[in-house]
């Protein structure tokens, strides 16, 4: 809303714009903006407008219900919640996951990132790029109109990617087949003989979409609006400790500086590492590297403890990929781009990456012997204990952190979600983009769908 | 996000219906354009879909506009319906929720609340319909796509829906050789008892195993509308009861409390367990509670 407030000193033009809600992200936020008298952006905030506060009712439940109950508190990363839960629980209780179990959780995982990223490129952030710039058509029913074709092909097999998680998790939104000690059936060979079948599709669409892009959006992206949201920054991610290559659900975290040193410790170490600050103005905490021993600032020019998840860091923190398609990419980006590279706008290029990545994965995890073993959990027994439980989502390093009592029901836990590592970096990006776009009070939709794009890097 | 899992990923529903305004797919603003207004701008349409419980004052304003630009407004979800899991916290009060956090922004006008500011928080989760007049609930944790879809053509076609109030146990293939043998309720740390690649139907009903499932107490239909098998139940897991109840007002935990003391099983370690009132407690009856938990014996 623009509205000229009572101490206006020459108002030519208003003092304060609302962007509500942000569109085209998964979770809901707005973006509030002051200006100072020579009309430019003085005071730009993001707000996350959803505030859950969930760790508090999980005290004094049994713990292995935890992860259903967290599966259900969003529709964004339900999968991931739901295995960092079990992963939690497990480490509280003890518990070892059976080969095969293992083998379908991380299935499940590359599944839900593929129909993620998936929706996130062509449906969210892609309009931007694809389509015209008037805003009635600069979204998914625009790329249908413009081009019915590509619109067909990235909404089916978008689809067809999530029945194959409905199918192997119970379903693709709230799944329920993870569970304490691993997974809640086998898999038959009939079903991994579809699920084969439908990787193999998945990955023939994924090396198209990185061909796609780079045809038709990196070229933009990565020249005139490379500098868009830009900030300094370093970076947060799992890998896997035997080669340091990207790791989505088992590994060490590793912390990049901006000068790309790096320390590596394990999820349950993260709070020697990660702290939380606290802004009036926010429902949501804002984390920050406490282990640098410098505090923490979002000032753009001396930013402090400022650190950054999702898939960018990924890439940033990550030695290689173990995929072969998945890792060519990112020789070529790290050749481009450096170490760590900086660029919000990256964070697009990067996710696509990731995709080919995931259904790479698809295709090796089916075909291991091993998934359709009958063996696919461990009991899990109910005792005192603590677990940390690290995935990375589609949003960024997730971490369940709970205690137990002798009984195991549960008598603390801390969650830390994939956007709250990125809630001070977004602020610094839509700060930069507002201060770089806004001129002598001159908005336009146009500016403010720019500031927009800057958040939508982040896919939060 | 259910709605893009519709068969062929919603494209047909394209060929049926414009969308005038979705947040996640779309850039209609609140505000207006270019952000010069007070008043929420919604357009009208014949459909609103609302999802989510109203926990704040900017969801609520959002709601009742709806209402009033929408000729038919449908609760889409356990949380517009019932509250779902994030009504759970209003147990709690705001310091022990939120901590250092402040609700709202330090900063206000002197005249109005700036408009910079977060939302602030209504008393408790409040359902749709405890706020709005609502014309269609379709519960589920999300709806089943079918359903969404089914809900959609009713109201272009101007037919009732008539989805029988049935149990989830209705539609549980399962099967039932009696509950005699089981005296209290088992945690779910290992998986139930089953045929590895045999189907449901050979599989003995998870209640009767000694798994706390809801099925009982919560409405059938969560696979859709092809006569699917109960989610849950299907990957061998216990019914959560995210359907909500089978009747309007139902109530899940006394519900099951009821079914389960009917057949001679212990419901006193029920007292502390939080599944039977996960999903529907934003009614008043259920707003506030605290949970008394006792250790179970195994």
């Amino acid at each position: 809303m623009l509205r000229q407030t009572e101490a206006a000193r020459s108002p030519v033009f208003a003092k304060e714009i609302i962007i509500e809600p942000v569109t085209r992200i998964e979770g809901r936020a707005k973006i509030g903006i002051t200006l100072d008298d020579t009309g430019s952006a003085a005071r730009v905030r993001f707000h996350m407008t959803s505030m859950r506060g969930f760790e508090k009712f999980l005290v004094g439940r049994p713990a292995e219900e935890a992860p259903g109950i967290l599966a259900c508190i969003s529709g964004v990363c339900p999968l991931q919640r739901h295995l960092a839960a079990n992963q939690a629980v497990e480490g509280c209780f003890g518990t070892k996951v059976p080969p095969a179990g293992r083998l379908l959780r991380e299935l499940s995982q590359v599944l839900a990132h593929i129909g993620s990223k998936t929706l996130h490129f062509f449906f969210l952030a892609g309009p931007d790029y694809l389509v015209d710039s008037n805003r009635y058509a600069r979204n998914i029913f625009g790329i249908v109109g413009q081009d019915p074709e590509l619109a067909k092909r990235v909404m089916q097999t978008r689809y067809r990617a999530q029945m194959m998680l409905e199918k192997l998790a119970g379903r693709c939104i709230q799944p329920d087949a993870i569970v304490p000690g691993g997974f809640s059936r086998p898999m038959s060979c009939l079903e991994r003989d579809e699920l084969y079948a439908g990787a193999l599709e998945q990955l023939e669409f994924a090396g198209f979409a990185v061909e796609f892009a780079k045809e038709r959006v990196f070229p933009r992206l990565e020249t005139e609006l490379m500098r868009l949201g830009d900030i300094e920054s370093g970076f947060l991610a799992m890998v896997n400790t035997e080669d340091g290559s990207l790791s989505l659900s088992d590994g060490a975290l590793r912390l990049m500086r901006p000068d790309g040193s790096f320390h590596e410790f394990w999820g349950r170490e993260y709070s020697d590492f990660l702290g939380e600050h606290v802004e009036p103005w926010s429902y949501s905490k804002f984390h920050y590297a406490q282990g640098w021993g410098e505090g923490f600032s979002m000032d753009l020019d001396n930013p402090l403890g400022i650190y950054r998840t999702n898939s960018l860091a990924r890439i940033n923190v990550a030695d290689c990929i173990s995929t072969p398609l998945a890792q060519a990419e990112f020789v070529e980006f790290r050749s481009r781009f450096g170490r760590p590279a900086q660029s919000t706008m990256l964070y697009h290029r990067a996710r696509l990456i990731e995709l080919l990545h995931c259904c790479e994965k698809a295709v090796e995890l089916l075909e291991d012997p091993r998934i359709t073993a009958d063996h696919v959990r461990n009991e899990a027994v109910p005792r005192e204990g603590r677990g940390v439980g690290c995935v990375e989502s589609p949003r960024g390093t997730l971490i369940h952190d709970y205690s137990t009592d002798k009984d195991g029901f549960i008598t603390r836990a801390n969650l830390i979600v994939g956007t709250s590592h990125n809630l001070a970096p977004i602020n610094m990006s839509v700060t930069r983009a507002a201060r770089d776009l806004i001129r002598n009070g001159e908005v336009t939709e146009q500016v403010l769908n720019r500031i927009e794009m800057a958040v939508r890097a982040y896919n939060p | 996000m259910a709605l893009l899992n519709t068969e062929g990923g919603s494209l047909g529903l394209l060929d049926k219906f414009e969308i005038l305004h979705m947040p996640m797919l779309m850039d209609h603003k609140y505000f207006g354009l270019p952000y010069n207004s007070c008043e929420i701008d919604i357009p009208k349409a014949e459909v609103g879909l609302i999802s989510g419980g109203i926990t704040d004052e900017m969801r609520l304003r959002i709601a009742e506009k709806m209402r009033r630009q929408c000729s038919v407004i449908v609760a889409l979800g356990t949380c517009a319906a019932y509250g779902g899991i994030p009504a759970s916290i209003d147990s709690f009060e705001d310091e022990e929720l939120f901590g250092g956090s402040r609700r709202g922004a330090e900063e206000t006008d002197s005249e109005t609340n700036s408009v910079l500011d977060v939302p602030k928080f209504l008393g408790r989760t409040f359902a749709l319909d405890e706020k709005i007049d609502v014309d269609i609930t379709l519960p589920g944790c999300p709806p089943h796509p079918d359903r969404i879809a089914a809900v959609l053509e009713s109201v272009i076609n101007r037919k009732s829906l008539d989805w029988p109030l049935k149990a989830v146990c209705d539609s549980c293939p399962a099967k039932r050789e009696g509950k005699g043998g089981v005296h209290k309720i088992r945690r779910f740390v290992k998986n139930a008892r089953y045929q590895v690649n045999k189907p449901l139907s050979e599989m003995r009903c998870l209640l009767e195993q000694g798994f706390l499932c809801m099925g009982p107490v919560t409405l059938a239909g969560c696979a859709g509308t092809g006569g699917g098998l109960p989610r849950c139940i299907e990957a061998r897991v216990p019914c959560r009861g995210c359907h909500g109840p089978v009747r309007k007002g139902g109530n899940q935990l006394l519900d099951i409390l009821n079914a389960l003391a009917s057949n001679g099983i212990d419901t006193k370690d029920l007292a502390g367990r939080f599944l039977p009132h996960l999903f529907c407690g934003a009614r008043a009856g259920l707003a506030g509670r605290r949970s008394v938990r006792t250790a179970p014996e195994f």
